[in-house]
């Protein structure tokens, strides 16, 4: 098991590495790093002192340790835009996207399982492929043209919920969060479902495929011949069988939540990290991009690692065939 | 990993079928180019692709057919193909053509007519005065070409890496089918980004950042079919005939893991199209000389909160309707073509 673990975090870092270098080249090769990493109207002493700092005068391989020294202290520039070092600005804009994700999480299992249950329940039905037919358009429209339909009718047409903007927020923990404030969580509504939708669908078809095994078990059987009304049967028995796949599939799909927020924090104007990397994009704030790029990376890399060590201890299979191999 | 799949291997003769339907694809996506092909040659390619469309479900059209859902979805397809690909005749207007528009018509209403009336917009004009109709048909044009493209590349990308992983085997497979869990670990939206954010926007541009986030998807499911081809009895069979072992891969076992990719690849271009428009949307796509849907959807944005709907709308039921068209064809397809995959 150690020796599993010890490889798993080695190549964890060894990828983390890769990525650092495809990151250098794209930076020292394809373009010029004068550009990337230096305002464009920096004085000529801010060029000199950046210049110096990432060492460009020094051999490539000097130069690459000193990037990888800099970025592993956190020190991938400054943005041109807001003058803060990048790391800082991104760490300062990942709350708000977090609680997005984390609420879009909450939606999607709170729509998703019901409506996967009941089409489990109905399979046979019209029902139920009616159910599954919709999860397909969930699966496929567009996360902004979702966004811009919900903003069109409950923002625009019916005035119950505002449309952009983040609203009031409280500090807990020493990071402002808008999910407990007052004003804060009609903000967040539009923009979590909009993130919830594509994982709803998924959660629906998970809950349906676990609803159809979970109905011809035995306890199901049991439970029916004691005369248990058919709503406590799915909603207690077979919800609890169901809820341990559903949860490990959320928790992979985190960080791709978070990727997708990308989208949604433009269409709704949610000043998250996400929103900051196509702003940074748009006015060219490379600093910004690259950091954001390495956080994701490093972010990722270590969800994969969890998940992986996560299912290694659950599942002895795992550790045999990755000893294998 | 699954019990061995028990469908016969393809025919000799329907290889060209398969080649066939592939090169229209191509060819259809060479169709909706700009300029590429004159009106006969587009129409030719029409009757081609709906010519292999029918033989590829031949003796299967009452089982596609099964539903309202797979007659509405395949008609409205076709529509839009059609469309797509005679956006110059049909369309009222060429919203590439500046001399064509007027400053002067700028963000009118559905049914809103010009100067002088010889023209009614009916889906409403964008703030510089070209017709939404018109964009729209155009867009459907970008979308769907950039959406083809970068599948079949990606496909045959993936083809390639995924056959070459599973007969080379050892250490080849090993660092291949890595490289594939590594592109796969992060989502394909985050990938776009970050490429369009580097290349800077740009048609190829998309169409290569669309490739580069698909092949390994490819390349894991044909490694996957291959590996379990080969252990068939044809291809013993064909060792035992003595066939050299670029025949064997080439035109034995490379045919039999197409099908399946047919199908996942039809999917796939609704899959692309979403995220091409995702990317348009965020202003990192398609150029501006040039919108696709989600290009079009953006331009009209600023304005849909002020109640100027139609600007955003109507482009976002164009791209609804041809995201879920395909989408429902694909998933008919797989059910009738993919007997491993039917319940």
């Amino acid at each position: 098991m150690l020796v599993y673990l010890l490889r798993r975090i080695a190549q964890s870092i060894f990828v983390a590495l890769a990525m650092m270098v495809i990151v250098f080249f794209g930076i020292y090769m394809v373009g010029n790093p004068v550009d990337i990493l230096i305002s464009p109207d920096a004085t000529p002493a801010e060029i000199e002192a950046t210049m110096e700092r990432f060492g460009f005068d020094q051999p490539i391989w000097m130069q690459f340790l000193t990037f990888l020294g800099n970025a592993l202290q956190g020190d991938l520039g400054r943005s041109f835009v807001h003058g803060e070092p990048a790391v800082q600005l991104i760490l300062h804009y990942m709350p708000a996207t977090l609680e997005l994700a984390a609420l879009g999480l909450f939606f999607s299992v709170l729509i998703g399982v019901p409506l996967g249950v009941y089409a489990g329940y109905k399979s046979d039905r019209w029902q139920g492929r009616a159910i599954m037919t919709g999860s397909i358009f969930g699966f496929s429209l567009p996360n902004f043209w979702v966004g811009m339909l919900l903003i069109l009718i409950f923002a625009v047409e019916l005035r119950w919920l505002p449309s952009t903007g983040r609203g009031d927020t409280v500090e807990v923990l020493g990071v402002r969060l808008s999910i407990f404030a007052e004003g804060g969580l009609q903000y967040m509504i539009l923009p979590a479902l909009t993130l919830a939708l594509y994982k709803a669908s998924l959660v629906t078809r998970l809950a349906r495929a676990g609803t159809q095994e979970a109905l011809v078990q035995d306890y199901v059987k049991f439970a029916r011949a004691k005369g248990v009304s058919e709503t406590r049967i799915l909603f207690v028995h077979v919800l609890k069988n169901i809820m341990i796949p559903i949860v490990t599939v959320l928790g992979l799909e985190l960080g791709s939540m978070i990727a997708f927020a990308v989208v949604t924090e433009t269409v709704f104007a949610w000043p998250g990290m996400g929103k900051l990397l196509i702003d940074s994009i748009l006015t060219l704030d490379r600093p910004v991009i690259v950091a954001y790029l390495m956080m994701t990376v490093l972010i990722f890399i270590t969800i994969n690692l969890i998940v992986d060590v996560i299912y290694t201890l659950l599942d002895p299979r795992v550790r045999i065939s990755g000893a294998a191999s | 990993m699954s019990a061995p799949a028990t469908n016969p291997p393809v025919r000799a003769d329907r290889l060209p079928l398969i080649a066939g339907l592939l090169a229209v694809a191509a060819v259809l996506a060479l169709g909706l180019a700009p300029q590429w092909a004159s009106l006969p040659a587009r129409l030719l390619l029409l009757v081609l692709s709906v010519f292999f469309a029918a033989r590829l479900l031949k003796g299967r059209m009452k089982q596609f057919f099964n539903g309202p859902a797979a007659w509405f979805a395949a008609a409205s397809l076709l529509v839009l193909v059609i469309v797509a690909l005679f956006a110059p005749e049909l369309s009222p207007q060429n919203p590439y053509d500046l001399a064509q528009l007027d400053i002067m018509d700028g963000r009118l209403e559905p049914g809103g007519t010009n100067f002088d009336g010889s023209m009614t917009y009916h889906l409403g004009t964008d703030e510089q005065g070209r017709d939404i109709l018109s964009g729209i048909l155009y867009g459907l044009r970008v979308s769907l070409m950039v959406a083809i493209v970068a599948t079949m590349a990606a496909m045959a990308i993936g083809v390639v890496v995924g056959i070459y992983a599973a007969w080379a085997g050892g250490r080849v497979e090993t660092i291949l089918m890595r490289l594939v869990d590594l592109q796969l670990s992060f989502p394909s939206i985050l990938v776009a980004l970050m490429l369009m954010a580097a290349f800077g926007r740009g048609l190829d541009k998309v169409i290569i950042a669309l490739i580069v986030v698909q092949w390994a998807y490819y390349a894991r499911t044909v490694r996957g079919t291959a590996l379990s081809e080969a252990r068939k009895e044809y291809i013993d069979a064909a060792r035992g005939l003595g066939l050299s072992s670029r025949r064997i891969l080439f035109r034995h076992l490379l045919p039999n893991c197409i099908p399946p990719l047919v199908v996942i690849s039809t999917v796939q271009v609704a899959n692309t199209i979403v995220l091409e428009s995702s990317l348009s949307f965020l202003g990192v796509g398609v150029p501006i000389t040039r919108p696709s849907l989600g290009l079009l959807i953006a331009n009209g944005y600023d304005y849909m909160l002020s109640g100027q709907y139609w600007m955003s709308m109507y482009p976002g039921v164009a791209l609804l309707a041809i995201v879920a068209s395909i989408n429902l064809v694909g998933d008919r397809l797989r059910d009738v073509l993919n007997p491993r995959l039917r319940r």
